[in-house]
């Protein structure tokens, strides 16, 4: 059979397996309205996704992916709770990389419940885990929640707490906020000019375009609140840094952020999420014993999961990227719901890796 | 079989390449009518000049449709993927110099560097319910640039040209230009971001990865570059 064909047949396979289980079969428009990519992953989603347009709707992308029309068509009208599978490929604009390709054929498993999250968790990764565990691969789980939770407990302002949750997802200006704002970088020379200024307001410059002098005003009063809280305290700073070096089996990983969180109390709960996931994980036959565990996973290529997150690996093929990837997007369905917000958990996998790596055994 | 040499078909940035040229034996010129696009080269044999508008020389570099071209660094970078695969660089010509740069309204009194436009196009987003628009045509070297700074919720909107009214004209909060003194940003109210140096650029001669050689054309093209000893 041919490889494309062979790759589609695998993909059927795949998703008639997610449907035996009770996933409902979903299509979605390979045409995507480009704006709410955008909005959603910002502007390096064009280094990423194909962009077309017409005169009529403007801007369109060729789908990156499944998981927002998935979301978009279940915050629209989809009975709770729901499971969806679907198959199909899915585009990406390659600009350093040829040896990337730039359309192949995704599967996927969706999960949307409020019941209980640590059990729909597993379920996913049991899913999708069925059905690559056959190959030889290496499996990285992580946990953003947990690292959103220690941001969250910094003992510091809102403002900084806020700027370091959004750059969650770009450790190196993470890591410079970070640096900043516990005093181990100094203050740049042009903020403190300003900020000894009896009046910075009083500059004489045209006042053109939308950004307005109050806004303009309003950001150095934030930098004056800045400039007089104290900076975050380095044996934070340092918990936080042994929490994104926590990386080994899940058993001793629990261990060892419980121990974080005698000082770090704001993940406690986190933590208990995580020992309910592994309670679970356990329940549907999954060998948690030997299962890694990386705090620092997902943070730079999986930027909707803020829970649970999960990638295979083909071990012997570092240059391929990940065979499925997963995880847990529930801030996602409370951007793309309008007002409405449902917990959400879902993974991919891509059939012609999975080809691939069987025609090499 | 010639070498063909692509070169900017008009104003300054020809004239100088024209003068670089002459000045290492390789005389250059115009032909027929003002208005015509023909060229001619004298002092070397089998080499044609072609002339071309300087933002499409990368794209036929890098067909090879031309061997040889004259273009601005900016150019080849944000048209080209994977630019040094495609094309190698010559020499540098010592002129057409120009920064890419981001700069923002001198109003902005609170903002003087990347950290400082990344906070404010957090603060505008929430405040206005869209991305901070950044007016500028070169947009995969803005956007590469923004991304490896680490700065979010922006948008990039297009301009071909007038860029630095934008700002004033409400199209854009903020713009990514070319720019070599400076001059036409402070008459608009425009200041550059201290650490907002996206690249610099200069006219530089590049020759093409992927234009086909044969034995005599391998011969001249080394004689030409012999010549003007780059």
């Amino acid at each position: 059979m041919p490889q494309r064909a062979k790759i589609r047949a695998r993909a059927e396979d795949l998703r008639q397996g997610f449907e035996a289980v009770g996933a409902t079969r979903v299509e979605t428009a390979v045409l995507q309205p480009a704006e709410t990519l955008l909005d959603l992953y910002g502007e390096d989603i064009r280094g990423r996704a194909y962009v077309t347009s017409d005169a009529l709707r403007g801007e369109q992308m060729l789908r990156p992916d499944f998981t927002v029309p998935v979301v978009q068509m279940h915050m629209e009208h989809g009975a709770e709770p729901a499971r969806y599978t679907y198959s199909g490929k899915v585009f990406r604009r390659q600009e350093d990389d040829d040896s990337r390709d730039n359309e192949y054929v995704q599967v996927g498993y969706e999960v949307f419940d409020r019941e209980n999250p640590a059990a729909a968790d597993a379920e996913v990764f049991d899913l999708i885990r069925g059905a690559v565990n056959h190959l030889d691969l290496r499996c990285a789980t992580g946990d953003i929640g947990i690292l959103k939770a220690a941001v969250q407990g910094l003992e510091t302002t809102e403002r900084r707490k806020a700027a370091l949750l959004r750059h969650i997802w770009r450790p190196r200006r993470f890591r410079s906020l970070l640096d900043r704002f516990s005093g181990r970088v100094a203050v740049p020379a042009s903020r403190v000019a300003l900020l000894a200024q009896d009046d910075p307001m009083d500059h004489g410059f045209a006042d053109i375009g939308l950004r307005s002098q109050t806004e303009v005003a309003a950001r150095i009063e934030a930098l004056r609140e800045d400039a007089d809280a104290a900076p975050i305290a380095a044996g934070q700073v340092a918990l936080l840094d042994q929490l994104l070096n926590v990386r080994e089996t899940l058993p001793n990983a629990l261990e060892h952020l419980r121990d974080i969180a005698v000082d770090m109390p704001a993940i406690t709960e986190a933590v208990f999420c995580l020992e309910d996931r592994i309670r679970a994980l356990a329940a549907r036959g999954i060998d948690v014993e030997t299962l890694e565990f990386e705090a620092s996973y997902g943070r730079s290529q999986m930027e909707y999961y803020d829970g649970f997150v999960f990638g295979f690996y083909a071990g012997a093929r570092p240059d391929l990227p990940p065979v499925a990837t997963g995880g847990r997007y529930d801030a996602l369905t409370r951007v793309l719901g309008q007002g409405r917000e449902i917990p959400a958990v879902g993974g991919v996998i891509r059939p012609g890796l999975l080809v691939l790596l069987e025609g090499a055994e | 079989m010639t070498i063909k040499l692509g070169v900017p078909s008009k104003g300054r940035l020809m004239e100088k390449t024209f003068d670089w040229f002459g000045a290492r034996g390789v005389a250059l010129s115009r032909t027929g009518s003002d208005r015509e696009y023909a060229g001619a080269v004298e002092g070397v044999d089998g080499v044609e000049l072609v002339l071309l508008s300087a933002g499409e020389i990368p794209r036929e570099l890098a067909a090879g449709r031309i061997h040889l071209g004259v273009t601005g660094t900016d150019l080849i970078r944000e048209k080209l993927g994977r630019w040094d695969m495609q094309v190698g660089e010559l020499a540098e010509l010592g002129f057409g110099q120009a920064d890419l740069i981001i700069a923002v309204p001198n109003a902005w009194v609170d903002v003087d560097t990347l950290d400082d436009l990344d906070a404010a196009c957090a603060a505008f987003r929430a405040e206005h319910g869209f991305r901070l628009r950044i007016a500028t045509k070169y947009h995969r070297l803005v956007r590469e640039f923004l991304r490896d700074h680490g700065v979010a919720d922006y948008q990039l909107v297009d301009s071909q040209g007038a860029t630095e009214g934008t700002v004033k004209n409400l199209t854009a909060e903020a713009v990514a230009d070319i720019t070599s003194t400076g001059e036409t940003l402070r008459a608009n109210h425009l200041k550059l971001l201290s650490d907002g140096l996206v690249l610099k650029s200069q006219a530089t001669l590049f020759k093409s990865r992927a234009a086909p050689l044969s034995d005599q054309d391998r011969k001249r093209l080394d004689q030409l570059i012999d010549l003007l000893q780059v």
